[in-house]
């Protein structure tokens, strides 16, 4: 059995990264993109968590905890403005959202 | 390491506290305390005017500390929060801009149909993220301050609730923003793991000696910069200005466009001056591509534009091209370049957008360039001041603008960046072309049919009055304006 070591967890965050990346610059569905929105907050997460174990101090986790607020009220509002808009137009899909251009 | 809550942290951070009271009071009056809706909306208005009188007291008091004691800085929370003379430079833009918004809103928002107290309050508590943008001298504090101020301006762009483009305006800001700052802030959580800290200074000490190429250094600089270079809306990650702008009701586009990139752009050399000055031969070639690219999307969008306001967010973007020249060039004259940039282009911008909301008016949308047609001849005296505000946008003296670009292109030659000022002095012309079209329309286009009279308060004829005159008075007498801006370098 290998040890489970610092890079494991960085790797693992840069896959979140990676994954929430393409999900906000593909998906057409705007309640997945705002769910990859999270995906790339909890990358930052995981590797805050993983310097704060390898430094031995807290500094990181309590950086992580106002990360997990700012994200808590990042989602919230962006429901909320979803929710202001599918009142108006009746639509969750990116593309059909296209009153402004150029 | 201080635990305990002192005089100077209460003393530093005496702006930031009135900021979030009487923002959070306005939001409280507004739906409990103040039952009656009539009364509601034209008392909780008022109360910014307490908000921003003690703000600038506080601020006013940090600075004749400063300039008394003939200290560079005062640091407080251990390093969290610093006061000095670029903090308060900025700070001063903020308050500014914040006034004059405040001033315009009720109005505007009135005629909109959505006047709402909690509108006022969003204002504050943005101005107070503000604070911790140009303060903030610790990534938590920063971080956080970003996010207080983005979240903000997201409900206030999509403030018309019954207007469709204001929510897609809201909600393409939103998901972009959001984007953009979990980017910065992984970028962040590679500063931490690198340095083992949050502070700047101490994250700075790290830094020294580390090879600009590293690929780590490599990552934490390139997810950073995404997220500022999309803050201050530099191109390729401008697309979110023109909708923003344009969906938002007017007023809030006012602020965005000035508050918002002022305090980006704080944050923005915060971290390139600190973190990442180690960096720079990485970054330098990069932020010019990006400069260029900038000020070409930026001038060339807006001569196909006819909305006024979608104008000016392109004219906004190359604006935003023009200030990263400063950095690019570094020395002291760049800096203080932008410092002046900063300023300037509070007021000719401002100015410019509070022309385009005396335009709304009941059931006049006033929003393109051929509702500007015979604003000359109808009201000489906006027109008038229009005319200033392009011409220092465009950049030609007398005016301010042509001391802002001044700097950024003295700079670019002093330190042998040939190439850039010539391209950034090209563009001056393009930019000349398009925003005479707005000239032209205002002083040679026959009177549209309608002649209803101006939405014009006494407040908004304050406000365009004061930013015209500032625009003019910067242009024709610097000098004082220059030595405020001299003493906002971070070196």
């Amino acid at each position: 059995m290998h040890p489970v070591t610092p890079s494991h967890y960085l790797a693992l965050s840069v896959a979140l990264l990676l994954i929430g990346t393409a999900g906000v610059l593909v998906r057409r569905n705007l309640v997945i993109v705002l769910m990859s929105l999270e995906l790339i907050l909890n990358a930052v997460n995981i590797n805050l968590v993983t310097f704060s174990q390898y430094y031995q101090h807290t500094h990181g986790q309590i950086f992580a905890i106002f990360v997990i607020t700012v994200a808590v009220a990042e989602a919230a509002l962006g429901l909320g403005i979803l929710i202001a808009l599918f009142r108006n137009k009746p639509t969750v899909q990116a593309d059909e959202i296209d009153l402004l251009k150029w | 390491m201080n635990l305990f809550y002192t005089a100077t942290d209460h003393f530093v951070l005496s702006p930031a506290i009135q900021l979030a009271f009487w923002g959070c009071a306005i939001l409280l009056l507004d739906t409990w305390l103040i039952p009656d809706p009539r009364k509601r909306r034209w008392l909780v208005p008022i109360f910014v005017l307490p908000a921003i009188v003690l703000t600038a007291i506080a601020l006013g008091k940090q600075h004749a500390y400063l300039v008394s004691e003939g200290a560079r800085e005062i640091s407080a929370f251990n390093g969290a929060l610093t006061v000095d003379g670029f903090a308060l430079f900025f700070n001063w833009v903020f308050l500014i801009s914040t006034l004059i918004v405040s001033i315009v809103s009720y109005r505007y928002l009135e005629i909109e149909g959505e006047h709402h107290g909690e509108y006022y309050g969003l204002i504050l508590l943005a101005n107070c993220g503000m604070f911790f943008l140009a303060t903030g001298t610790d990534l938590v504090t920063l971080f956080v301050g970003l996010e207080l101020m983005a979240l903000c301006f997201y409900v206030m762009v999509g403030f018309l609730r019954g207007e469709r483009r204001s929510n897609e305006a809201a909600l393409k800001y939103l998901i972009l923003g959001a984007f953009s700052s979990a980017l910065l802030v992984y970028g962040f959580s590679l500063f931490y793991g690198m340095a083992g800290a949050t502070k700047l200074s101490v994250i700075v000490k790290a830094m020294q000696g580390r090879d600009p190429w590293d690929p780590v250094l490599f990552l934490a600089m390139a997810t950073t910069s995404v997220g500022l270079l999309f803050k201050i809306s530099a191109a390729p990650f401008h697309m979110w200005a023109p909708d923003a702008y344009e969906g938002a009701p007017t007023t809030t586009t006012a602020y965005l466009s000035v508050a918002s990139k002022a305090a980006s752009i704080a944050f923005l050399l915060r971290i390139f001056l600190g973190p990442l000055d180690v960096a720079r031969p990485a970054w330098e070639p990069l932020l010019a591509g990006v400069a260029i690219l900038t000020m070409t999307v930026g001038n060339f969008a807006a001569i196909t534009q006819t909305n006024v306001k979608r104008l000016l967010a392109y004219s906004s973007i190359s604006h935003a091209g023009y200030m990263l020249l400063g950095l690019i060039a570094g020395n002291d004259t760049g800096l203080k370049g932008i410092a002046v940039y900063v300023l300037v282009y509070t007021f000719m911008n401002l100015g410019a957008f509070l022309v385009v909301i005396a335009l709304r008016r009941q059931n006049i949308i006033g929003e393109d360039v051929a509702d500007l047609a015979g604003l000359a001849k109808r009201h000489p005296g906006y027109a008038l001041l229009m005319l200033v505000f392009l011409l220092s946008l465009a950049g030609i003296p007398p005016t301010a603008g042509f001391l802002g670009k001044y700097y950024i292109f003295l700079s670019l030659v002093e330190t042998g960046h040939y190439v850039l000022a010539v391209i950034g002095t090209l563009y001056v012309a393009v930019a000349i072309y398009y925003y005479f079209r707005i000239v032209r329309s205002m002083y040679l286009d026959e009177a549209a049919a309608d002649t209803a009279p101006l939405a014009s308060t006494v407040g908004l004829r304050f406000a365009v009055g004061v930013s015209g005159l500032l625009t003019l008075c910067i242009g024709i007498y610097p000098e004082p304006f220059l030595r405020l801006a001299h003493t906002s370098l971070l070196k």
